[in-house]
């Protein structure tokens, strides 16, 4: 299988993996953006040197993705791309913080490098709870709730006609970059000389069949709005659950937790 | 009283001097008129460019061109389209591009919900429909993992759901092996509602059509009986066509 089509795959597992029935599946799916939203919020909250307090953090994600049954490495691997982007967001903070905050033995840990670790952990807790909001919702779910916040239908279709399309696309280049590769034996990728052409055909090509699936839609009554998937009304089990992980986060982030540990072994 | 009668079958469809082109000069459809009545099954048959897709996007208003069209005696104009597209269902040749939403299921519901209906009048419409193609089982398939087969059918279930008065299909048994094609042919004779199937798979056309329309260079070669125009092959033959392959003499 080539690139693109795993790539295809892998959003078509997504679809699969939001259609679990777990118990994190079953909360309402206001409850689950309240709280992800929450979370971020809180992780981005954090000054750059707390990172013993950022640590507690991990464990949100950690049992919502048990709770869910889904594997941690499998959003790992699906993050694959953007993490390395993420983390390397800091990666310049030791070249100019030079404040020396700890030592261990000989080692003197400046402020530069506990700045860069909090910098990684926090783009990778907001990524990781990002994931499980994705990976526990259907789409529809997430775009209805959205809609339920009042966020504007134009936003809300925009994103779920973008989720929808983006498979239409990469089906396309699949199709074309296989064709490409029975004409050229022996080339890696797509030679250089060719990427204008691709591209070019690659948008007619989309347009065209992005123009056949709105055909669709409007023959099946489509005016500009989704009927999102009917959202039931939030149950007190979602609502136990949002009171919950909120009040859990908001005490993580005013008392240090590992520091509190800590102090009952370090006098 | 049999002229009574046929005057009174309702014409569900009216091409009036219906012409379009894509681009001014090449005219793909030059003063077409045709009617087809409530019942009837008509077989669109031509080489390809001759204009069969486009007189069936004309239809439902997805093209416009000159003349008039007249669905249900409502003229194809923007504010007749909703009511239009209610009316008429549309199989398109690629089911890829029929089935956009997860799974069967949603699909099924994305028309009847769009039109209005309560959640539980639309599921209710999706599970009759289901019954009636015997799909219960892709109910809740995801649309990606199914056969060209299942997509096909569940393509015109998508369509059936919206309860039209007059179905068209483009290419129905295209790309389809021969179970599947057999199974499509089977759906579309026991469909009561008027239908055009444009189509080159003249055999399917002989067992499903009463009536065929020749399309050759944008204007009607020949209308009228299948069997009559489908086994004229010196008719077929000089609309670049060949007689179905079950008319067709061993050896020739």
């Amino acid at each position: 299988m080539d690139q693109l089509s795993r790539a295809q795959a892998e959003l078509r597992e997504m679809d699969a993996l939001a259609a679990g029935t777990s118990v994190v599946h079953r909360l309402h799916p206001l409850c689950k953006l309240f709280v992800t939203v929450t979370y971020i919020f809180i992780v981005v909250s954090f000054h750059k040197y707390d990172l013993s307090g950022l640590i507690v953090m991990i464990l949100y994600p950690v049992i919502l993705f048990q709770l869910a049954g889904i594997p941690v490495h499998v959003c790992f691997y699906k993050l694959r791309v953007v993490l390395p982007l993420v983390c390397a967001v800091g990666l310049a903070n030791p070249f100019f913080d030079h404040v020396p905050l700890a030592q261990i033995g000989n080692l003197v840990i400046t402020g530069g490098v506990i700045s860069m670790i909090t910098l990684m952990l926090k783009g990778c807790l907001a990524l990781m709870a990002s994931f499980l909001l994705v990976a526990t919702t259907p789409v529809d779910a997430l775009c209805g709730a959205l809609r339920r916040l009042h966020v504007p239908a134009v936003l809300t279709t925009l994103f779920l006609l973008i989720y929808r399309y983006i498979g239409v696309m990469m089906g396309e280049a699949a199709v074309m970059a296989q064709a490409y590769s029975l004409r050229a034996p022996g080339q890696k990728g797509i030679h250089i000389s060719a990427w204008g052409s691709f591209l070019g055909q690659l948008l007619l090509r989309s347009m065209d069949r992005a123009q056949e699936l709105y055909q669709s839609m409007v023959l099946r009554g489509f005016r500009g709005e989704f009927y999102y998937m009917d959202i039931p009304a939030c149950g007190a089990d979602s609502v136990l659950f949002m009171l919950i992980s909120i009040c859990l986060l908001l005490c993580a982030r005013l008392v240090n937790i590992a520091q509190l540990i800590g102090n009952l072994f370090v006098r | 009283m049999t002229r009574q009668l046929r005057c009174e079958v309702k014409k569900l469809i009216e091409f009036q001097n219906v012409s379009f082109s894509y681009d001014s000069k090449t005219p793909v459809l030059q003063k077409i008129n045709l009617t087809i009545k409530k019942g009837e099954t008509v077989g669109l048959i031509g080489a390809n460019g001759a204009g069969k897709s486009t007189i069936m996007k004309l239809i439902p208003g997805l093209l416009h061109g000159e003349g008039t069209i007249l669905v249900d005696g409502l003229p194809v104009a923007r504010t007749n389209l909703p009511v239009i597209r209610q009316k008429t269902g549309y199989v398109l040749q690629d089911s890829d591009n029929q089935m956009f939403m997860p799974t069967v299921f949603e699909d099924l519901m994305f028309g009847l919900r769009n039109y209005g209906l309560s959640r539980e009048a639309a599921e209710a419409r999706v599970d009759e429909v289901l019954d009636q193609l015997g799909l219960q089982e892709l109910k809740y398939r995801h649309n990606h993992k199914l056969s060209g087969g299942e997509k096909k059918m569940a393509a015109i279930a998508t369509v059936l759901a919206m309860r039209p008065e007059v179905i068209l299909m483009d290419e129905p048994s295209a790309t389809l092996d021969p179970v599947n094609r057999r199974m499509v042919i089977r759906t579309i004779q026991a469909l009561p509602q008027t239908k055009l199937i444009a189509s080159h798979d003249l055999d399917m056309i002989l067992e499903t059509c009463d009536r065929v329309i020749l399309l050759s260079h944008g204007k009607i070669a020949a209308d009228g009986d299948c069997k009559t125009i489908l086994s004229d092959g010196a008719l077929l033959e000089q609309n670049r066509m060949e007689l179905p392959l079950c008319m067709q003499t061993p050896g020739r």
